[in-house]
């Protein structure tokens, strides 16, 4: 049985410093943010906060900088985040691209997709989408069936993606589809795409979620044509894309700062994963607990103020704390469902206990 | 279970599975009233059924009003019903004529303080009371207050006072009523009936529809886990979602049971210790239910379109309406320690 390693350490000085100018920073933008405004959090999408952010320099932090990055370390970059997402900044449009979108484009894109995409992800000007799961392909992601065709300059793109946070809103959408089918073998013939959402035979259509908010969207590929040089990577290699991409989406620090004991140890956990990244080891398991154990904490956060306070939730009055209270509650049940559910992340955990 | 609880039983179920759809749920969290489902409801005698038959009630008791009131949780009706239920109730028992169409009850916080005085013949009613019930569509609120040293129940109309509109979580209304020596009918409190009734019984209700709420959260979600497949079978063949299901069916069956005793004691006429314990389980067990009931329905449950909003948020709500789990746990802990360490077992074996 592996045991999880989360071993104490401390941030570099220099890493301090930056803290010291993000908090200034974000004492000038978000001064006089309502607290709801702030529960926002990662929700958040203020394109000109993002270009702020990318003028800092604190978009793209550890990326090479023939590739409009900074080349700093990725301890500097997590506290960049746990600040912004401490005071509740609205990062969402440009967070998926810093954290995801563009280290998946360099890793696996090409020079003429970096080139083109990376140093404006960086300038804060690019914001992205993910487009994974469908109607019938959710936990089980690899059964997805948007079909790709190969035809010529490029391919046919017929299917229906769901969910995809702030498709509506995004410049570019990384999409997986099926470029081949062979119903034994599931997780090959998945392919990662560089769509741009406003091409023709793109349907998007909003799906509200239980407070009335639009995040959500179906967006509906009937015969639109994807040119050959956006695929992204092999035809077939999508799967171990796709994964390698989650793993960005299960390891930062947001997982804890979303929302006193807890919160300290979650912060040392995360910490602990950060610094692991640092020194160039492998930390998927140890942020998959994190990730568990943050979820859960957060959630946990409404629970805890309705049975201290005893005060009710409310939509557009009553107090801060009501009005964020009544966000949160709504908003709780999609912590462990986003990015993996609760379920799905509990078996990595248990494959990493030699269970399965 | 008697006859009349049988007939009740079958005829909500009927009602509300016919009457209470999607479309007039949405069109009442935009503020419109239901007035065809309120006629459907009256018609078939469900909003006076603690009445005397006398008085064009259903000649029942608080069991079989229990029936009514946890239908109305499960299929989230949008109207006062459990308010007209409880508003009658305090009337009638307090000698007091029950006018027809829906009524609601104040204050919902028990540290707001309506004032009634006399003022000629009549009572002049004065105070604002916050969050009430749809105070702003009922015809009359009922008022349960202390004047003159003894518990009194008063009747005022609607326009009787300003209102202010609101909402709680899920759209329904909750309403601000402010009273400025607005005429009231009004009489000594029914026999056994504390200055504190409508916390009480509001609380009563709310426990009633929250144990509702959750068997129809335990039904859809045990639904959708034989339905949703992934990785080729139901999610339902999962063990993790079995264990989730079968602690939300715990919980499910706590809160059905700790309501069910709660109404059974309003009928012996002492029930402040038994709605304290159904107010603290119903509302840990809605927390818990809607929690797991959203993690099995997955994103789809997440969504508008998706029916099982409609119910989750009414939990959220509920709740924390009529005092929240805190605030029932205090007066449970209070109850227990001034019987002392003792007295503890023997009054649970006792009720």
């Amino acid at each position: 049985m592996q045991t999880f390693r989360f071993e104490l350490g401390e941030l570099p000085p220099q890493a301090e410093v930056l803290r010291a100018e993000v908090r200034e920073f974000l004492r000038r933008e978000l001064g006089d943010a309502a607290p709801l405004r702030r529960a926002h959090s990662w929700g958040g999408f203020d394109r000109e906060f993002s270009r702020k952010m990318g003028a800092r320099g604190w978009i793209a932090m550890t990326w090479p900088k023939r590739y409009g990055g900074h080349e700093r370390s990725a301890l500097e970059r997590y506290v960049v985040l746990e600040e912004m997402l401490a005071a509740g900044a609205p990062v969402s449009a440009h967070w998926i691209a810093d954290r995801q979108s563009g280290p998946l484009l360099l890793r696996f894109g090409t020079e003429a997709q970096r080139q083109k995409f990376l140093p404006a992800i960086a300038r804060g000007e690019l914001s992205f989408a993910i487009g994974m799961s469908e109607p019938d392909s959710g936990s089980d992601l690899a059964s997805l069936r948007t079909r790709a065709e190969r035809i010529p300059g490029g391919y046919r793109v017929n299917g229906t993606k769901v969910w995809t946070s702030n498709a509506h809103l995004a410049d570019y959408m990384i999409a997986t589809f099926r470029t081949h089918h062979d119903p034994a073998k599931k997780h090959e013939g998945l392919t990662q795409f560089l769509v741009d959402p406003k091409l023709q035979g793109i349907t998007m259509s909003p799906i509200i979620d239980l407070a009335g908010a639009h995040h959500f969207n179906m967006v509906v590929f009937e015969d639109a044509f994807v040119p050959e040089d956006m695929r992204v990577g092999e035809e077939g290699a999508g799967w171990k894309q796709v994964t390698t991409e989650l793993a960005f989406e299960r390891s930062g620090p947001e997982r804890y700062l979303s929302s006193f004991a807890h919160l300290a140890t979650l912060r040392q956990m995360s910490l602990s994963v950060a610094l692991m990244l640092q020194a160039g080891e492998n930390p998927n398991l140890e942020a998959a607990v994190v990730k568990d154990v943050g979820t859960t904490f957060e959630q946990e956060i409404p629970e805890i103020v309705h049975t201290l306070l005893g005060v009710e939730p409310t939509i557009d009055s009553g107090s801060d704390l009501q009005q964020v209270l009544g966000f949160l509650m709504q908003r709780a049940p999609s912590f462990s469902l986003r990015g993996g559910t609760r379920e799905i992340l509990r078996g990595i955990i248990a494959r990493g206990l030699g269970l399965r | 279970m008697n006859e009349l609880r049988n007939i009740l039983g079958d005829v909500v179920t009927r009602l509300f599975t016919d009457l209470v759809t999607k479309d007039v749920l949405e069109s009442a969290e935009q503020g419109e009233w239901p007035d065809g489902l309120w006629q459907a409801v009256e018609e078939n005698g469900l909003t006076l059924p603690l009445l005397s038959e006398a008085k064009g009630g259903a000649g029942g008791t608080w069991g079989d009003a229990y029936v009514v009131v946890r239908a109305a949780g499960r299929h989230a009706v949008p109207l006062p019903l459990a308010e007209t239920i409880v508003g009658s109730w305090l009337l009638s028992e307090s000698g007091l004529d029950v006018p027809s169409g829906p009524l609601t009850v104040a204050p919902v916080h028990r540290e707001d303080r309506l004032r009634l005085a006399r003022a000629g013949g009549g009572w002049r009613l004065s105070g604002t009371a916050a969050r009430v019930p749809w105070g702003g569509a009922a015809g009359h609120v009922v008022v349960v207050t202390e004047a003159e040293g003894r518990p009194m129940v008063a009747l005022a109309a609607r326009g009787a006072g300003a209102i202010t509109r609101d909402q709680n979580l899920a759209r329904e209304p909750r309403d601000t009523l402010a009273f400025d020596a607005a005429p009231a009918s009004a009489a000594p409190a029914g026999p056994r009936m504390p200055a504190d009734a409508v916390w009480l019984y509001g609380a009563l209700a709310r426990s009633a529809q929250m144990a509702g709420g959750l068997d129809y959260v335990l039904g859809q979600a045990s639904q959708y886990a034989t339905e949703r497949r992934q990785f080729g079978k139901p999610i339902g063949a999962f063990q993790v979602i079995q264990q989730n299901l079968a602690v939300l069916a715990g919980h499910t069956a706590a809160a059905g049971t700790a309501a069910a005793n709660a109404f059974r004691a309003a009928d012996r006429g002492d029930p402040a210790f038994e709605i304290a314990v159904a107010k603290v389980r119903v509302g840990e067990a809605a927390g818990v239910g809607a929690s797991i009931a959203h993690q099995v329905h997955g994103a789809i449950g997440f969504t508008y379109e998706h029916a099982l909003q409609f119910v989750t948020r009414r939990l959220w709500s509920w709740r924390a309406e009529f005092g929240g789990e805190g605030d029932w746990a205090v007066e449970l802990g209070r109850a227990v320690s001034e019987r002392g360490a003792d007295a503890l077992w023997p009054h649970l074996t006792a009720r």
